[in-house]
């Protein structure tokens, strides 16, 4: 079983082997072995008012996709991304209403390019932990197994597993959605300011794949989000990151705070997880800054879990702004 | 005699009823704090109330929960609304376990915040509104901000603070 280290240089390689066509010189091929991360922004994403331009969002997506992939053309760049014949799983994130969901149009533009990339619309499975937040969000639930799915651990036929996964200081029981239905997952998360973590996005998105996440939040979340993303059943399956920061909470997250809302108008794409979180923190910074609020860390919040998660214990990316190459598109 | 027998009656069905109270679990239910569709002019309860205890309020709110348990919250009740079929909004009303706890929570707001008269205390700001009253405290928060969203949270809000 390939490690996440071993599966990020494998990513690196590849992608090394696809720029290779555009003639790289030794920076950017130096670059190429570095975590690679995508923002890519819109700002015409959102009108004034706040509604979001669906029709733009899923350029943004081609756009950030061909930016890591070095692909320009869609259907080429998904067949990269994801295994043919396999079930691929979406971890949205529905827990702070429509305005912070993964938002529907982000999901659907995924759904359509894997489709024209390959995949058969019952091997895509669109999940969350509780139906109610899948619907506030706008999705519509669906069981059909001919057709794309999107469902809920609290529906019926789901539920958790009975027997316990661990890592380090944690024991979780998964849904059954991750262990039982996904083969690759894609996880889709949103950018937030987190009450006790600092911030939330990828690696905090799992807690939406467990029984008990409160458990889970004890000391800032750390070790509890390195450990659970360290736990084979979730780490052998995750291995892609279409990070939503179309719209964002800078203060009083992770719940809907309109007064807190705010629109980065942008998707943070890459297989290192740790490298996206440490992209959208800093993000996250920076708002607060510019609105004149303090540091997460003077504020009793720093994000701690991402030092974790980088360490030689869990090894799941790197949060060392030198070993990530940051694009910009 | 005969009264003798009848109090030793009721007070067997008195002591009854408590021990069927207790081992049942059964609680003194409060009055329901939302109001019905077209109680307040313009909006519709469109789902049916959500009831979280304390020790499963992460799965509502995530870690925002923390502060809530913190503050002693024993249960927190939730409803959607929609105002004139458009504007989205959620009703939370958080049973704090003293009216202290409801207190310190609304004490955490920032200082953009505009104080309103509202139950004890509440303060408003352009798509949400928040108060206390007694042990309750109450956050509304709406999706979109159009012309009418002040005024119409408001009203939703006095709604609300009537049933508490």
């Amino acid at each position: 079983m390939k490690s996440r280290r071993d599966f990020l240089k494998t990513a690196a390689t590849g992608a090394v082997l696809l720029g290779a066509q555009s003639k790289l010189g030794l920076a950017e091929l130096l670059d190429q072995q570095k975590s690679k991360v995508v923002v890519a922004r819109d700002a015409a994403l959102h009108t004034a008012g706040g509604h979001l331009d669906e029709k733009r969002v899923a350029d943004l997506l081609d756009r950030a996709i061909a930016a890591y992939t070095g692909l320009d053309k869609p259907v080429e760049a998904w067949k990269r991304i994801v295994p043919v014949g396999k079930v691929i799983g979406m971890k949205v994130n529905g827990l702070g209403g429509k305005p912070i969901a993964t938002h529907l149009a982000l999901t659907l533009a995924i759904c359509e390019r894997l489709q024209q990339a390959g995949v058969k619309p019952g091997e895509i499975v669109v999940w969350e932990s509780h139906r109610s937040d899948l619907e506030r969000a706008g999705y519509t639930i669906s069981t059909d197994r001919s057709r794309i799915r999107c469902i809920g651990t609290d529906m019926d036929g789901f539920g958790y597993e009975e027997k316990p996964a661990a890592f380090g200081s944690v024991s979780v029981n998964f849904t059954k959605i991750l262990t039982r239905e996904c083969d690759f997952v894609i996880n889709l998360p949103v950018l937030k300011d987190h009450d006790l973590a600092g911030v939330t996005f990828s690696l905090k998105n799992f807690y939406g794949a467990i029984q008990q996440p409160a458990e889970l939040h004890g000391n800032a979340c750390d070790p509890g989000i390195a450990d659970l993303n360290c736990i084979p059943a979730l780490r052998n399956k995750f291995r892609f990151t279409i990070g939503d920061a179309m719209s964002s909470i800078y203060q009083g997250g992770p719940v809907f705070r309109p007064e807190h809302l705010w629109y980065p108008n942008a998707l943070i794409v890459g297989h290192d997880p740790v490298a996206i979180d440490y992209t959208g923190w800093k993000m996250v910074e920076r708002k607060r800054a510019e609105m004149g609020l303090p540091t997460l860390e003077s504020t009793g919040r720093p994000t701690t879990f991402l030092v974790t998660a980088a360490d030689q214990t869990h090894r799941l990316g790197t949060n060392d702004p030198t070993h990530i190459h940051l694009m910009e598109v | 005699m005969k009264t003798c027998s009848m109090k030793s009656l009721l007070v067997f069905a008195a002591i009854i009823f408590a021990v069927t109270a207790v081992g049942t679990g059964c609680k003194k239910k409060g009055p329901e704090p939302f109001p019905k569709s077209g109680a307040v002019a313009g909006w519709e309860k469109t789902s049916e109330t959500r009831v979280y205890a304390a020790k499963d309020l992460y799965q509502y709110i995530d870690g925002d929960a923390e502060q809530y348990i913190s503050a002693g919250v024993v249960s927190t009740s939730t409803s959607d609304y929609k105002y004139q079929g458009q504007l989205e909004a959620t009703v939370d009303v958080h049973t704090m376990g003293s009216a202290e706890g409801a207190r310190k929570i609304l004490e955490t707001g920032t200082k953009d915040a505009k104080p309103i008269q509202l139950g004890d205390a509440g303060v408003a700001y352009a798509q949400s509104i928040i108060f206390r009253k007694g042990a309750a405290l109450v956050r509304i928060v709406a999706y979109e901000s159009t012309p009418d969203t002040a005024q119409a949270l408001l009203a939703l809000a006095r709604g609300v603070e009537a049933k508490l």
